[in-house]
């Protein structure tokens, strides 16, 4: 009872701090008053007696503390609050150096963690997401299915709830107005059971809506295109609207939290996959061997390992590769988490993401003890205020705990700072669309995970930097400073505080070489040969089913549409491609020798990248001819199906460019190809990809509705998309067409290494900021603590260069060091960075010219204040002082 | 090097515990006899009667009448001295008088106890 009541009497005491600290002051004031007078009539002269009843109270300031420490436990913490409060705003440099070092570095980490928690750690929007997997197939880990496939796996597993699937499909969708395409996820009739979800409005789609192909003509809206389409009109229920020229009734708008099962991929409309051909154009619901059906999920049933359900459906796949040898090979399967489509999306994510993390972690490290040696270099400045207080009664672990009051207030406002900064970058990266034309979303809203994590990370960090100096205090002895001064001995052998530095420029000398070689990359990459030439050429992106075109009437359409564009006035060329090369993604075919006459797969000569073009495309996408000649209008449904391959291929199948001209080669169907024309080589997929082959069909023989047309003119981008987009209309104005520069395409293959290249920019620019602001801690510790000796050489003569030298060789000794080792490590660790950026080599003269110079630099700026201090040192009025 | 200041932290600890147990129970005695009185005066008070435990560390009392005061033993107000200053006149409270009833006989409990105990020869045992 009583201590519980003392408990609250030193809470409530904390509160009302001020007033008993006045109180006790008051106290002694009274006691001492007393006690003099009381020594006064013993007859001491007031003088004397004053000091005697100051001796009699005893030490005041252990007797504060002893008071203190009873009065509240908090009490000390906000006493140590005010004095470091008041220290810090003493020296506002050192004390914004340090909260900005870490605002970054706590910053840094929480925006990757973000990322992180938003893409990895956090679940779909859909109830039990943690059970929900994606079945993969094969040693590829591939996730698309054909459907009798996938209706075998859903009919006849004994694990799953049920397994859903989907399809993705870009459709025209005319409201009444204004014909645009949209990004229609084909889901089949369990899809909403299947993941438990709830409508918004209307209804979603159930099985017993399926009876076969087509038979399902409805719409069930994304609660954002509802939002953005719509303007949240309720009575959008029941309405009916083009879906690619076919009537389709809207019956449903999904939950608003649900965008598909793709963490990042919005879609804005879901209908039946029964109704797959008046989407897509085609009915493949009966195929075996093709495998479109992009994703199959499903929960795993109350009790069922991840185990049981791989073995439940390999037992499957088995039956059915032994039902079906031709079409089902290859069947075991795995399970992964469908947010980023398994492991295809989320194993490169995973490790791009933890990289980063590791690297932002570097830069709390870097950070960390940049500011412990800043905090070292202060506790030896302030040697003397220690050893007064230790001599006045002060206990060491008062001061430890007062230096770490310090950090931790530093760590606290630099934590804050940091995170505010975060959760505003995070805002504009949720908003940021990097693909316009793509309905990626990159959701990042900081959760309590972050903050947790980013208040964690500080107050740790706070205790690692706040901990460097403890030894130092532990060993001040204060007679000693008090009667010597600081000692102005300079530590000749290599501390704790120097490996930290030199960690440190090693990390930021490895962050500048990663980002020269990343910009080094990307220069080249922007000026390599793609195989076409981006300038001048305009893309316009056409998809005749979405106007309800049947496959017959494709061509004849395809080329009027070439003609009318081609007579705009400064057009020079037009050709047609699908799909566009290193864009819009990429079909590839397995090709067979002529002699082969078993056509499995294993039997395959090559998988080879595959484009349908008109005969003009080569001119208009300025691709060169090494041999032969382009296709024809002429190579039609009635004439020998030829095809212009590539260098790659030519040289993979038939040895050499001149060998393939005339050559004959089967496709996977049986079908036999003459090589009509050989084209030079180009990239396809990427744009670090090693060389593919590549062939170009006539699309007179292998049509397709999906066409990219090549526009290439000298006309002003202004003028051109315009006049072509009126064009089109006028030749259809229920076609929605996407028009758009080549090289405003080329963003997208050049966002890997574009954003490479940033965030290493980014990181190598904190890095030499933290680099800085280490050399600078070091070297002004270094040329304060040695005043004295500088002065004295000074007067006894030594040149600029040698007090220089001197004062400040030390450190540019540790840069030098940690550059090299730095470097070296760039070096060796490169090859990671070749996988996303073009060409990656640091062994570039380029590179190492610029790591060296901008660590010089560095090394400059960070040591101009302390050697203008050490150069402008007055021997005299030094030595006076002393 | 001279012992001064806290060289010793963890021996002072404990020297101020027991000095702090015996204090409180002197200050209670003497506020139970002779009524209100301020810090100084008590210190007086226990000088007097104890001889040199307050010599040196008069300043020892004031954490200590904090601690009585915050578990409801005593109670202060300001008022004026003597010599007409404000000073702050600590009393007893009845909780405080409780306290000193049970305190006082534990202390002589435990106090008869140790003197046995010293008193004691070998003799004496069974």
């Amino acid at each position: 009872m009583r201590l519980l009541r003392r408990f609250f009497t030193r809470l409530a005491n904390s509160v009302t701090g001020r007033v008993h600290d006045e109180r006790l002051r008051e106290e002694i004031e009274e006691h001492i008053a007393l006690q003099t007078a009381e020594n006064v009539r013993a007859g001491l002269p007031p003088v004397e007696a004053r000091r005697q009843a100051f001796l009699k109270f005893g030490a005041v300031e252990s007797i504060k503390d002893d008071y203190h420490a009873e009065r509240g436990m908090q009490f000390i913490f906000w006493q140590d609050l005010r004095f470091s409060v008041r220290v810090l705003r003493k020296s506002p440099g050192f004390t914004t150096v340090a909260i900005l070092t870490l605002a970054l570095g706590i910053g840094s980490n929480a925006i990757v963690f973000s990322v992180l928690n938003a893409l990895i750690l956090h679940p779909l929007n859909v109830p039990q997401a943690e059970r929900l997997y994606q079945v993969m197939r094969g040693k590829e880990k591939a996730g698309n299915h054909s459907f009798p496939d996938y209706l075998d796996l859903r009919d006849r597993n004994r694990t799953f709830d049920e397994l859903v699937a989907y399809d993705g499909a870009v459709a025209g969708i005319d409201t009444g107005g204004d014909p645009s395409s949209a990004w229609v996820a084909l889901v089949t009739g369990n899809y909403f059971d299947g993941l438990r979800l709830q409508p918004y409005l209307g209804r979603l789609f159930h099985p017993s809506d399926e009876h076969g192909a087509n038979s399902a003509p409805y719409i069930v809206l994304t609660h954002g295109y509802w939002h953005s389409h719509f303007h949240d009109d309720p009575g959008v229920v029941g309405r009916v609207v083009q879906v690619n020229k076919n009537p389709f009734t809207i019956v449903g708008v999904a939950p608003p939290e649900f965008h598909g099962t793709l963490v990042f991929f919005f879609p804005d409309f879901f209908v039946p996959i029964v109704n797959q051909e008046q989407l897509e154009g085609k009915n493949n619901l009966n195929e075996r061997g093709k495998r479109w059906v992009f994703s199959v999920m499903g929960h795993l049933k109350a009790g069922v390992t991840r185990e049981r359900a791989i073995a439940d459906l390999n037992s499957i796949g088995a039956d059915l590769e032994k039902s079906y040898p031709k079409e089902d090979t290859d069947m075991a399967f795995s399970l992964a988490p469908p947010s980023l489509y398994g492991d295809r999306l989320g194993a490169p994510m995973k490790g791009f993401l933890t990289g980063l993390m590791v690297l932002a972690g570097l830069i709390l490290l870097a950070a960390c003890t940049n500011l412990g040696s800043l905090f070292a270099a202060r506790a030896a400045d302030r040697s003397r205020e220690v050893s007064l207080r230790l001599a006045l009664g002060s206990s060491r672990r008062r001061i430890l705990r007062q230096l770490f009051t310090e950090a931790t207030l530093i760590s606290l406002i630099g934590g804050s700072l940091g995170i505010l900064g975060s959760v505003l970058l995070v805002r504009a990266l949720s908003l940021w669309q990097p693909f316009t034309r793509y309905p990626i979303h990159l959701q990042v809203k900081p959760d309590a995970n972050v903050y947790g994590l980013a208040l964690l990370l500080a107050l740790v960090s706070g205790f690692v930097f706040g901990a460097v100096p403890v030894r130092q205090i532990l060993r001040t002895n204060p007679y000693e400073v008090i009667k010597a001064g600081p000692s102005g001995k300079a530590g000749r052998r290599l501390t704790l505080r120097d490996l930290l530095l030199v960690t440190q420029i090693a990390i930021c000398a490895l962050l500048v070489t990663f980002s020269l070689v990343a910009v080094r990359g990307l220069v080249r990459s922007l000026h390599s040969n793609f195989g076409f030439e981006p300038q001048n050429a305009t893309l316009a992106d056409i998809d005749l089913s979405m106007a309800g075109y049947r496959v017959d009437q494709m061509p004849a359409m395809q080329k009027r549409m070439l003609d009318a564009v081609e007579a705009i006035p400064g057009v020079e060329s037009v050709g047609l491609v699908n799909p566009a090369p290193l864009y819009a993604g990429s079909v590839s075919d397995l090709v067979f020798t002529d002699k082969t006459a078993d056509l499995r797969p294993a039997n395959a000569a090559a998988q080879v990248v595959v484009y349908k073009i008109s005969p003009e495309y080569f001119h208009a996408a300025g691709t060169a001819l090494l041999s032969g000649r382009s296709v024809t209008w002429h190579d039609d449904k009635d004439a020998p199906r030829v095809a212009v391959v590539n260098a790659e291929f030519a040289r993979k199948i038939f040895g050499s460019v001149t060998a393939a001209m005339g050559e004959y080669y089967k496709l996977e169907d049986g079908t036999r190809i003459e090589v009509v024309g050989i084209a030079e080589q180009g990239r396809y997929t990427s744009l670090t990809e090693d060389p593919k082959p590549a062939m170009f069909l006539p699309i007179l023989q292998s049509p397709s509705s999906e066409t990219w047309m090549v526009v290439r003119s000298n006309l002003d981008s202004q003028q051109l998309v315009p006049a072509i987009r009126n064009t089109l209309r006028d030749l259809d104005a229920g076609l929605p067409v996407y028009i758009q520069t080549w090289t405003k395409e080329m963003d997208h293959p050049l966002f890997a290494s574009r954003m490479a290249t940033l965030s290493l920019g980014v990181l190598g620019m904190m890095g030499a900021m933290l680099t800085v602001t280490g050399i600078f801690g070091m070297a002004a510790y270094s040329v304060s603590k040695r005043l004295r000796e500088l002065g004295i050489r000074m007067a006894l003569g030594a040149q600029r260069k040698e007090v220089l030298q001197a004062a400040l060789g030390r450190a540019f000794k540790l840069l030098a060091f940690g550059s090299a080792a730095g470097l070296l490590l760039g070096i060796l660790a490169s090859r990671v960075l070749a996988f996303v950026v073009y060409q990656a080599t640091p062994r570039d003269p380029l590179v190492l010219a610029g790591v060296v110079l901008a660590m010089s630099l560095l090394g400059l700026l960070a040591t101009w204040i302390p050697a203008q201090r050490a150069l402008s040192i007055d021997p005299l009025r030094l030595l006076r002082e002393e | 090097m001279l012992p001064v200041g806290n060289q010793n932290d963890g021996a002072m600890k404990q020297k101020t515990d027991v000095l702090q147990g015996t204090l409180a129970l002197m200050v209670l005695k003497t506020l139970d006899v002779l009524g209100p009185l301020h810090g100084y005066g008590i210190a007086r008070r226990i000088e007097q009667i104890s001889g040199d435990l307050l010599a040196v560390n008069q300043g020892t009392l004031y954490p200590v009448l904090l601690k009585l005061e915050q578990e409801g033993a005593i109670e202060s107000e300001w008022g004026a001295s003597e010599n007409n200053r404000r000073a702050r006149f600590y009393r007893l409270t009845r909780q405080g008088r409780k306290q000193l009833q049970v305190e006082t006989q534990d202390w002589q409990q435990t106090s008869e106890i140790i003197s046995r105990f010293f008193a004691a020869k070998a003799e004496d045992l069974p």
